[in-house]
């Protein structure tokens, strides 16, 4: 593998080696703190737009699968940042050394950078663009590049990730085999129960602003029908259907740049229970006319303590955003629900009267814990309230 | 929540002395606990056995037990405090079976205390395998097929429905002391009767093997409020069959996806909740089949344990003060992390760096054990290192081991060698791993010998690459300054390798190499451990090296606006101005590889980010003791924890060098900054290089830094204290012969041989028995005493190369000689006496394995007067400044009539010097709780310029009371090993006891060894011949006393012909029923038991181990027995009573 140059907008370079594709790549350069799930991150949709440093130094070591993934064609990061990478994946599961991964899904990847000089950079300084480079490896080139391209609050990139047709989706949270042969046999048992109306699925749409398969997982699990639709779609359009409840997924950058979706919003409120993770969120409270800001380097990573306000618990929550809500821009309207621990950021509202919430974490999971997953149980549980 | 306030006092056990299994892991976690409850208002009564700990310090709480961990004592002490709440997760096993047996005999409960952290039902639940593994079933959680036993009968039975291989462990043992593997249905029923008499409950359970799979841990946290965090995973090296505390392990988990890790963070969830700790730390244990992913848990410590020391120091968690704080009714989110300040305890700290453990074995004390690591624990300390990859912090901690290994060195075996060393576990094998790599054997077919995770060997496999590219290299470069190579060395540095291991690949000195990397500014940078990755700031400078690229910054950006650098602490960005950045600039220009790069990105500069920031304070670096070992272990830890207080009660800055992660020393919070790293000459340096301290204290932590004296003042560092040329006085025997002679003082005769003719010509000359070792090793190893001829030629043949370099040194052995410690502390001019300590076992067996006395219990007064006088002479012609220990042995004069000598007076004695030692001894800690004065913080007080008359020290403290040390140790671990003490030391820690007189000190000291000494019943007495006479008026006084006799044929004889009753038991040679039959069925209640020679030895060995196994009390020397003698009539006459510390020396 040969030479690789990251070069961030202010002119700072770090000299790597490349252990993905060859080629360019431009994006804001975020690092994240999780210590496993690089596949999850790779394919989240939230990425779109960003190069990724991961904090941890070891990458690579369990490879790829078919199962991990956040999404479908390949990853959704622009570039791929580590300390230091290793080619003999080792796990039970791998099918793909993640180098390959990269390669075969055109992504570029830079090893062998002080990725905690980086960070710290990152911290003090701000996310900022950045550029990979495998071909050019003069720096003053590549900082004219990442000088010209538009910083990331400039346009949509929802666009580029949302899917292009409605689809349904019925597959539950990943276990291992075996384990899954136990809870089918459970399932067997439990259908031939008499109160099986109990279990009976609502129907959810999930408006995909670059959703992640496991906010799809776990509606499933929670015992919803899933139907996702473009991030466009007309709220008239999903009324019609007339769902159980509508979710305002997760996605890549600016939540002001994502107009159409604010405009629906503002029209599904009221009319269906309504969840918001992330982006979502972010979307959701400039529907309902508050405003959001962008923080300093961002939220990512596994091991943000978040408390429920209500009940006084902690969670400890996966995270991966650049901008929040300003709830007190919704006074009146909302109630925060959720505070971040680490920095006291704002993590969640809901509608002081209406059935809509949102939390600015990722519930989901995929990478990180699942302290977060009894939301889904609590959007189901909203439904039946309202039947 | 806030803090209770419905309690006011609590009580806290700690572990006892260190064993194996229990070592000073629970000393710091301990202390943290002590503190961090005092913090918030609460008093602390403290009970350990254990001297030689911070927690027994009288400042940490405020009533202070040294006293034996037994049941009776707590009672008494419960009864004296009355204490509302009893802590009992701090002090391991010990702790929580002391406070199982408190709780269900229902006296906590009539003495109105709570139990806090781990309630009762937790506690089983979590500890008895029956009741677990249910639990685990209710929680749909897999565990391995087992069963728990209680009989032989059942044991036979369900083995088949087990199958083999299968893993036996005995409830509620140490360690999981008598488990082990049966692959056979004989290995099977000899390991279950075994576990079945050594718990405590007579239980074993017999587990499904699932040896191969891959073990990892998990450290969880849980607060009143069920709010649950993990506090850091871990994958162990070694798969499962190897005890973790035998495994190589590291942080965080490798080879999990995050899929499966949040699987296992579930369980492990579950866990805690399901076993109901209602607050603290635990720790889970888990096992995944590497084909299937199936995953099982293993088991589960309610408490914190090994691995929570292990995880506080590789996260910078405080696991044991958070959960102290847990347990007075905190929730995490109440609980401010120290390292990020701003943020609360209630996260997960997230790492960017490899953590990797590897345990210290001492096999070559144990020769006759054996070596093989299974599921019973069988090392005696660890070392711990970080580095940004696993394969630099594999390579520092093997050099943190100091069994003389810089790295993974070639071995020298032929393939079969290697594959049986693959196949069976043991110490080496790591080394055994890259020899097979290098000699071609395939990742694939180590994996199927070891069940090492192919991840693991995989990166060994590129270390082996590295050494064949650093060679080649070299080889092509023609030499070692070539471009290339100098691309090399950076990359083999970032892999971990030492510079004195890459001396040896390319035939160099490690100097060579050293000035080489420097002149290339190939220089290590540090980086901190900060929970968060880096997300947060952190303000603790707790560090560790690494070597990391430079990055650039473009040239305008210096000049511009000083924002960008806001963050002061990289020095390298601290100053906007052209000065403050030449650093930074000439560490990387110098690197062949930068030049190149800096003419690729003209007008950038170069920064490698280094977080160490020095500070200018005047400050002091004091290096640590590394793992424990046997002959170096929590003692030097202690010092090196004083002189840290000392030297910040002066103002100093104190800065911390060491490797051991279970120790105080370790603690972030102990000194201002540490530095975790391993204690090797390259690592020291380049901190003292970077710190630039005032100068290095090296007395207190043992061979360890004292063995860095001499090259580190050879690169013009300041050694405080004692010059290194005294130390050389002292040690070098020529030198410290000439000093002898010059202070008029005397030593037994000896002599040096550089062959076996030699010796024996030595050894006509002055006389046998003589004392015979190498003289390049220390701590007594390979030491023995011999009687006549033969065994000396049998000794030069078996034991040791002599050699011109290496001579063997052969003194005289006083036999019957009375040995005495003396602790000295002195500024340069006046020197007082710390204490004289009068060993209990003659001179001649190790002085860390006998028992002593402060102060001397049979000594004539004007001897002890005599012996200090001579220890005072040595420190003044030393110019010792600092702590001294000196070794007398006292031999009566034979021709004196022993009426004459119990008068005393100096003519009728000889006083033979032994040994100086002009630092930190083991014995300092002990000292100081037998008087109160606390030596190391004087001493390091000392070194910095204090004199004694400054520090208010103008005479010895006399003390009223008596305390007794003994020494504990690991016989129980080594199956077949004789318990005979002798010259090479064994033990693997002490115990103290204090009382009003000896008799019940001693008594003490044996109660809190697990030898607690009867007062009625039978003794069975077998001495050797030179024995006999003085057996008598022992046996006398125990038959006058009530207890019964029991003797073999000779011994009875010779007692009875002096009038005294004797009952006859036949030898095991003899027939049935025979001694060993007797002591299985305890029908003996103490042993006296002394033998010379080899035979006699090996045919009397049965008798010590089945004492040992069935936990009869015994002596192996007749002076042990005369002080049992005198501990009997002291209890017989007199209640057994407690005392704090804080009480015994505030009355002195």
């Amino acid at each position: 593998m040969g030479k690789a140059l990251l070069v961030l907008a202010d002119g700072t370079v770090f000299e790597g080696m490349s252990f993905g594709s060859e080629g360019e790549a431009i994006g804001e350069v975020v690092f994240n703190t999780s210590m496993t799930g690089y596949q999850e991150i790779l394919t989240d949709p939230s990425y779109k737009g960003q190069i990724v440093t991961m904090t941890y130094t070891q990458i690579g070591n369990y490879g790829v699968n078919a199962e991990d993934i956040e999404s479908s064609d390949g990853p959704k990061v622009e570039g791929f940042v580590v300390r230091e990478y290793l080619d003999f994946p080792s796990n039970w599961r791998s099918q793909m050394s993640l180098g390959q991964y990269l390669r075969e899904n055109n992504i570029v990847g830079i090893e062998d950078i002080d990725t905690r000089a980086l960070t710290r950079y990152l911290r003090n300084n701000g996310a900022q663009m950045g550029i990979i480079s495998t071909v050019d490896l003069n720096p003053e080139s590549l900082l004219e590049k990442v000088k010209k391209h538009p910083a990331i609050s400039t346009f949509d990139l929802v666009k580029d990730v949302t899917t292009k047709e409605k689809y349904s989706w019925n597959e539950g949270c990943w276990k291992i085999r075996a384990e899954e042969q136990k809870s089918r046999r459970s399932e067997e048992k439990t259908s031939e129960l008499p109160n099986f109306r109990a279990f009976e699925l609502k129907w959810v749409v999930v408006y995909d602003f670059g959703v992640k398969f496991n906010i799809l997982r776990n509606l499933v699990e929670a015992g919803f029908n899933v139907s996702v639709v473009p991030a466009q779609t007309p709220a008239e359009a999903v009324l019609e259907r007339n769902p159980d409840g509508i979710l305002l997924s997760n996605g890549p950058g600016d939540p002001e740049t994502v107009t159409y979706g604010i405009e629906n919003t503002k029209k599904l409120i009221g009319k269906r229970p309504i969840f918001g993770i992330c982006l979502g969120h972010q979307i959701l409270g400039l529907a309902l006319g508050g405003r959001t800001y962008k923080l300093k380097f961002g939220h990512h990573g596994g091991n943000h303590p978040v408390k429920d306000l209500k009940t006084g618990r902690v969670e400890i929550t996966s995270q991966n955003h650049n901008y929040c809500v300003d709830i007190n821009s919704l006074k009146g309207q909302v109630k925060l629900t959720h505070r971040n621990l680490f920095d006291g950021s704002e993590e969640g509202m809901e509608h002081v009267e209406l059935p809509v919430f949102s939390v600015q974490h990722h519930p989901e999971a995929g990478p990180g814990p699942n302290d977060s997953t009894h939301l889904f149980k609590r959007f189901r549980k909203m439904m039946e309230e309202k039947c | 929540m806030p803090k209770r306030t419905d309690i006011k006092k609590i009580l806290l056990i700690g572990s006892g002395p260190i064993v194996i299994g229990q070592a000073c892991e629970f000393d710091y976690s301990g202390t943290q606990a002590c503190k961090a409850l005092r913090e918030e208002g609460y008093k602390i009564v403290l009970v350990n056995s254990n001297p030689a700990t911070i927690m027994t310090d009288p400042e940490i709480a405020d009533a202070t037990y040294i006293e034996p961990l037994s049941l009776e004592i707590l009672e008494l002490i419960i009864k004296k405090e009355r204490p509302d709440a009893l802590l009992p997760t701090m002090g391991g096993q010990t702790a929580l079976n002391l406070a199982v047996e408190l709780s269900e005999s229902g006296f906590l409960d009539r003495y109105g205390v709570e139990l806090i952290g781990a309630k009762l039902p937790a506690i089983k639940k979590a500890e008895d395998r029956e009741l677990f593994k249910e639990a685990m079933r209710k929680i749909c959680l897999d565990v391995p097929k087992s069963a728990a036993i209680t009989s032989m009968k059942d044991g036979l039975d369900i083995i088949e429905h087990i199958g083999f291989p299968a893993i036996l462990r005995p409830a509620f043992t140490l360690g999981g002391t008598g488990g082990g593997i049966a692959y056979n249905i004989e290995e099977y029923r000899e390991l279950l009767e075994k576990g079945l008499k050594l718990s405590p409950v007579h239980q074993v359970l017999v587990e499904e093997s699932v040896l191969g799979w891959k073990e990892y841990e998990l450290e969880v946290m849980r607060d009143r409020k069920d709010n649950v965090v993990i506090i850091c995973s871990i994958e162990n090296f070694d798969a499962m069959g190897v005890h973790t505390g035998d495994s190589i392990t590291v942080a965080p988990a490798q080879t999990l996806t995050d899929k499966e890790y949040q699987r296992m963070r579930d369980a492990a969830i579950a866990v805690i909740r399901e076993i109901g700790v209602d607050t603290g730390g635990s720790n889970i244990q888990f096992a995944i089949n590497p084909k299937t992913g199936r995953m099982i848990v293993i088991e589960m410590n309610p408490r914190v344990s090994r691995s929570s020391a292990l995880a506080s120091k590789a996260t910078g968690f405080p696991i044991a003060k958070i959960a102290a704080k847990l347990a007075v009714g905190y929730t995490l989110d109440e609980i401010r992390n120290d390292i990020t300040r701003e943020t609360p305890a209630s996260f997960e700290p997230t790492i960017d760096y490899v953590v990797t453990k590897i345990p210290r074995f001492t096999f070559e004390k144990f020769p006759e054990a054996d070596a093989t690591l299974t599921t019973q624990m069988k090392s005696v300390g660890e070392v711990m290192s970080i580095g940004r990859t696993f394969k630099e912090s594999l390579q520092k901690a093997l050099r943190s081991l100091e069994i003389g290994s810089a790295g993974l060195e070639p071995v020298e075996a032929n393939i079969d060698t290697i594959k049986s060393k693959l196949k069976t576990p043991n110490a080496e094998r790591i080394w055994y791993i890259a020899q097979a790599l290098r000699q071609g054997m395939g990742v694939d077919e180590i994996y199927e010998l070891t069940w090492i995770d192919p991840w693991f060997l995989n990166n060994i496999k590129q270390i082996v690459e590295m050494e064949k590219g650093i060679r080649a290299e070299a080889r092509e470069s023609g030499s070692a300054e070539g471009k290339n190579f100098l691309a090399i060395l950076r990359n083999a540095k970032e892999y971990g390798f030492s510079d004195r291991r890459i001396a040896e690949l390319i035939e160099k000195t490690e100097i060579e190499i050293r000035n080489l990397r420097k002149n290339m500014g190939l220089k290590p940078v540090y980086k901190l451990v900060d929970t968060c990755a880096a997300e947060f700031e952190a303000y603790t400078p707790y560090l560790y090296s690494t070597y990391e690229k430079p990055y650039y910054s473009a040239e305008e950006r210096k000049d511009g606006s000083a924002e960008g650098w806001k963050d002061g602490r990289t020095e390298e960005r601290k100053s906007g101005s052209a000065e403050g950045w030449k650093d930074g600039r000439t560490e990387v220009r110098k690197d062949g590889s930068a030049e190149e790069r800096t003419s690729e990105v003209p007008n950038f500069k170069a920064v490698v980010d280094c977080e160490a920031n020095p500070t200018d304070k005047k400050k002091v670096i004091i290096l640590g003791s590394g793992p424990n070992r046997i002959g170096q272990g929590i003692e030097f830890d202690y010092c090196c924890v004083h002189a840290v207080f000392a030297l910040k009660e002066l103002e100093y800055e104190t800065i911390m060098v060491n490797c051991n992660p279970e120790t105080v020393s370790t603690d972030y919070d102990t000194a201002d900054r540490l530095y975790f790293e391993p204690l090797t000459i390259e690592d020291v340096l380049n901190i003292i290089e970077k710190e630039k301290p005032e100068g290095v204290i090296v007395q207190f932590g043992g061979q360890t830094p004292l063995k860095l004296a001499v090259p580190l003042e050879r690169e013009g560092v300041k050694i405080l204290g004692t010059s290194p040329d005294s130390i050389d006085r002292a040690e070098d025997r020529k030198r410290f012969k000439e000093l002898l002679h010059k202070l008029n003082l005397k030593q037994p005769e000896s002599g040096t041989a550089m062959s076996c003719e030699e010796a024996v010509n030595v050894a006509d000359r002055i006389g046998y028995p003589v004392m015979v070792r190498p003289s390049y090793v220390l701590g007594g190893r390979a030491m023995e005493i011999v009687y006549n001829e033969m065994s000396l030629t049998d000794y030069m043949r078996r034991a040791v190369k002599a050699s011109p370099e290496h001579p063997i040194l052969i003194d005289k052995y006083l036999e019957d000689a009375i040995e005495v410690d003396v602790d000295a502390i002195s500024d340069g001019v006046d020197v007082i006496i710390g204490g004289v300590m009068e060993h209990i076992e003659e001179a001649g067996i190790h002085s860390g394995d006998s028992a002593c006395s402060i102060p001397p219990y049979s000594l004539p007064s004007d001897i002890v007067d005599e012996i200090k006088r001579q220890a005072k002479a040595l420190a003044r012609e030393l110019h010792v400044v600092g702590l001294m220990n000196v070794q007398f042995a006292v031999k009566r004069k034979e021709q004196q009539s022993s009426r004459a000598a119990e008068q005393g007076g100096v003519d009728n004695y000889e006083i033979y010097i032994l040994e100086v030692n002009p630092r930190a001894s083991r014995t300092i800690p002990y000292v100081s709780k037998a008087t109160g004065i606390p030596l190391a913080k004087l001493a390091a007080k000392v070194m910095i310029g204090k004199t004694l008359k400054e520090l208010g020290i103008v005479k010895e403290r006399e003390i009223e009371h008596v305390a007794v040390k003994e020494a504990i140790f690991p016989f129980d671990r080594f199956p077949g090993v004789d318990v005979i003490l002798g010259p090479e030391m064994k033990s693997t820690g002490e115990v103290m006891g204090i009382d009003k007189d000896f008799g019940l000190a001693y008594a003490k000291a044996q109660a809190a060894s697990n030898n607690k000494i009867p007062t009625s019943g039978k003794i069975f007495i077998s001495v050797k011949d030179k024995d006999k006479p003085h057996t008598v008026e022992i046996a006398k006084s125990l038959s006058e006393m009530g207890f019964q006799l029991i003797a073999t044929r000779g011994t009875k004889q010779y007692l009875e012909d002096s009038g005294i009753n004797v009952d006859l038991i036949n030898k095991v040679t003899e027939g049935r029923p025979h001694v060993v039959d007797m002591i299985k069925n305890r029908e003996v209640n103490f042993i006296i038991n002394t033998v010379t020679g080899a035979q006699a030895q090996k045919d009397s060995l049965s008798i010590r181990r089945s004492a040992l196994q069935h936990n009869i009390p015994y002596t192996t020397t007749i002076s042990g027995a005369k002080a049992v003698l005198r501990a009997i009539e002291m209890l017989l006459k007199r209640e057994l009573s407690i005392k704090s510390i804080q009480e015994y020396h505030n009355n002195g």
